[in-house]
């Protein structure tokens, strides 16, 4: 959990918000979620791709088996 | 292009919704997926299902041509609209059903239906 919030945090240098929830207590279902100014004027999914972008690796390692986003501009 | 990757596309592109899921909207096996199903149906979609878990190839060539890591993904008339959170996020605001009546026509909800189609050259 550490580990997805800096990432997080690096790729977020901005979030005026910024948090990551292990949902199920297992350490592979999370809830993140963002505020940040780099989501200014772009659509969700341009959005979520920037999350997808910032924890790619632990996607594809399969440290996060679910993953939920929640952004919001700051 | 390989086959499966062709016809993944094709589904993309040709069926005005298109909700790429874990299991079939008979039989879901996954809660993010029924999330993005449900979401569908409040707004009245017509869903054509395709169900990823027969073959790990299916995921693997949809993201490769996605480019989003997750499922479900859904598409109306070939744009990614998103995955479970997104859908579930446009269909509370209202979005989702002005985007569908604005790529399907103001009757979309007539004759509504819903169906699952194979990708797989044995399904």
């Amino acid at each position: 959990m550490e580990q997805l919030e800096s990432l997080m945090r690096e790729a977020f240098p901005d979030a005026a918000e910024l948090s990551v929830v292990d949902r199920t207590g297992t350490g592979d279902h999370f809830h993140v979620t963002v505020a940040s100014g780099r989501f200014e004027g772009l659509s969700l999914v341009e959005q979520h791709r920037l999350v997808y972008d910032a924890l790619a690796e632990p996607l594809r390692d399969g440290t996060i088996h679910e993953l939920r986003i929640t952004t919001r501009g700051a | 292009m390989s086959e499966l990757s062709e016809t993944i596309k094709d589904v993309i592109e040709n069926e005005p919704v298109a909700l790429f899921m874990k299991g079939t909207p008979e039989l879901v096996m996954c809660g993010n997926s029924d999330r993005a199903l449900q979401a569908l149906r409040r707004a009245g979609a017509p869903v054509t299902a395709v169900d990823i878990l027969p073959d790990p190839a299916i995921r693997a060539e949809l993201s490769s041509l996605s480019g989003w890591p997750t499922i479900p993904q859904v598409f109306v008339h070939g744009e990614l609209i998103g995955g479970a959170d997104i859908v579930e996020e446009l269909e509370a605001s209202g979005e989702l059903e002005a985007k569908l009546e604005e790529s399907l026509g103001p009757g979309y909800r007539e004759g509504r239906a819903e169906r699952t189609v194979g990708v797989l050259l044995s399904q």
